[in-house]
């Protein structure tokens, strides 16, 4: 098929159809007396329907195969044009984010795969089923205009923004063996940023996973435990990488369009710039809480501003804050591992070990699962 | 190229409704006779009928080889297709466009296309 195609791709899709189509009529039917007949004419069928289509998906088919990225600038529209259709929104999201990181960050779909721990058969799969999708349903190549920008925009900042969180928050004693999701995610934004240099939201996403990795060496120790902000060595932070994000953000601010990842850049900013835990700076994180609810109310941004309360207010506040989020977050682990902190805080040793205990049943990370034991063994 | 848009209905039908929500039933549905108007005007809508309610569908299904006719839709489930449009439009997001002003849930269907197939016969 391959060889009378000339095509890897298209016979590949094309014998898998025409298997489809074969366990789909079989079992009504019966086997045909040659079945090894019957797949090839059916996958021939097949193969001069898809040949026969405009074009132009044609072209934008062999696009997204083409894995790896051209230098050349005349290829910055192409490449604006098939971050938008990676990201479509008629995609599921995790179709989306195993599509930018195969057509336009040049993963394998084994690398994929293994970055977010599924067999590679499924990614497979997933890719193959997402890019039929995008030439049957004719998911326009092209960077939307007007007032759809924003919205579409948004939703390639998410998948650019989960990829480096699946990276991020994963990063430890095992990341050495995975190609680095937060790297390329960081490399992605930055190349969005250079093709579309007035959305400041852009800059924001930009400026926060730039802030978030200047910090990253200090969140482990040298026995690969994981450290939180408040013990962290601040000494280990990279103050470079948290001035070009600085700058990042002021950046952003000059172009007066503010937006969640520009408020949560500069929640990180604020904890980048504290000399010390005790000497952030509560009140402002607080005010930047408050902001950014206005965007996106969440139980979890709630529940981080509840957090940077109990330093304004005290933990007796923060801990009524927190209480109110129960309905919402009973299933989230670090709702628990902030009651333990606060019950700790007040005293309250017996009630903060439950919750401890409650938060290690829900947490998966084994980072955070191993910072949670030590904290139930002292 | 050429999508099939699907519109959900209710299993109530608008008389059964009472109060607001009859109000509120009455006025999506000029809207969609306004939707309906607009899109042919344009020459986007080709075709398109409003169904009747699931309790007028029959169902031939075919299973093993043998023919069975059933009363009652294919689907078995609250929301039922209450109409549909066919139309022609350039790409996808030119469809979502029209189904987003749709009053109500919508699902979009790209049509297969055999014309070429006929011609070559």
């Amino acid at each position: 098929m391959v060889r009378v195609l000339g095509n890897f791709d298209v016979a590949e899709e094309v014998v898998q159809d025409s298997l489809v189509a074969a366990l789909e009529k079989w079992p009504e039917q019966g086997i045909p007396d040659n079945p090894g007949a019957w797949l090839m004419t059916t996958a021939r069928r097949r193969a001069i329907d898809l040949l026969r289509r405009d074009r132009r998906y044609v072209e934008k088919l062999a696009l997204l195969e083409r894995s790896t990225l051209l230098s050349d600038p005349a290829e910055a529209d192409d490449r604006l044009r098939l971050i938008f259709t990676c990201c479509h929104p008629a995609l599921a999201q995790e179709a989306q984010v195993a599509l930018t990181l195969r057509a336009v960050a040049g993963f394998t779909t084994a690398e994929i795969a293994a970055a977010f721990l599924v067999a590679e058969p499924t990614m497979a799969q997933r890719i193959v089923r997402a890019k039929r999708k995008i030439v049957e349903a004719n998911i326009p190549y092209r960077v939307p205009l007007g007032p759809e920008l924003v919205p579409r925009l948004e939703a390639v900042l998410s998948v650019l923004y989960l990829m480096f969180n699946e990276g991020y928050l994963s990063r430890g004693t095992e990341a050495a063996m995975r190609r680095d999701l937060a790297d390329d995610a960081l490399w992605l934004a930055r190349m969005l940023a250079g093709l579309l240099p007035d959305q400041a939201e852009v800059l924001g996403l930009v400026a926060l996973m730039k802030l978030h990795l200047a910090r990253s060496r200090a969140r482990f120790d040298a026995a690969g435990e994981m450290v939180l902000l408040p013990d962290q060595d601040r000494s280990m932070w990279d103050g470079a990488g948290i001035a070009e994000g600085v700058a990042l953000i002021e950046g952003a601010a000059a172009l007066r369009m503010p937006g969640p990842y520009q408020v949560q850049a500069a929640i990180a900013a604020v904890h980048s710039e504290a000399r010390m835990w005790e000497e952030t700076d509560w009140p402002q994180i607080v005010a930047l809480y408050d902001a950014l609810l206005s965007f996106t109310d969440t139980p979890v941004i709630r529940l981080n501003r509840a957090v940077a309360l109990g330093r304004v207010s005290g933990a007796r506040a923060a801990f009524g804050e927190v209480n109110d989020l129960a309905m919402s977050l009973s299933g989230y682990y670090l709702f628990h591992a902030t009651r333990a902190e606060l019950l700790d805080e007040l005293g309250e040793k017996v009630l903060a070990r439950e919750a401890r205990l409650r938060a290690l049943e829900l947490c998966q990370n084994p980072a955070e699962r191993a910072l949670l034991e030590r904290k139930l063994s002292r | 190229m050429k999508y099939v848009l699907l519109f959900a209905g209710t299993m109530e039908g608008i008389d059964q409704l009472e109060g607001s929500a009859r109000d509120q039933a009455m006025a999506d549905y000029e809207k969609s006779n306004r939707w309906f108007e607009k899109y042919t005007n344009e020459g986007k809508v080709v075709g398109g009928e409003e169904l009747r309610g699931p309790s007028t569908a029959t169902t031939v299904s075919r299973r093993n080889g043998k023919v069975t006719v059933t009363d009652g839709p294919f689907i078995e489930s609250k929301e039922i297709i209450g109409g549909f449009a066919l139309i022609e439009v350039s790409d996808l997001d030119e469809a979502l466009e029209m189904a987003k002003e749709w009053p109500g849930t919508v699902e979009i269907r790209p049509i297969v296309d055999h014309s070429q197939e006929r011609q070559e016969r």
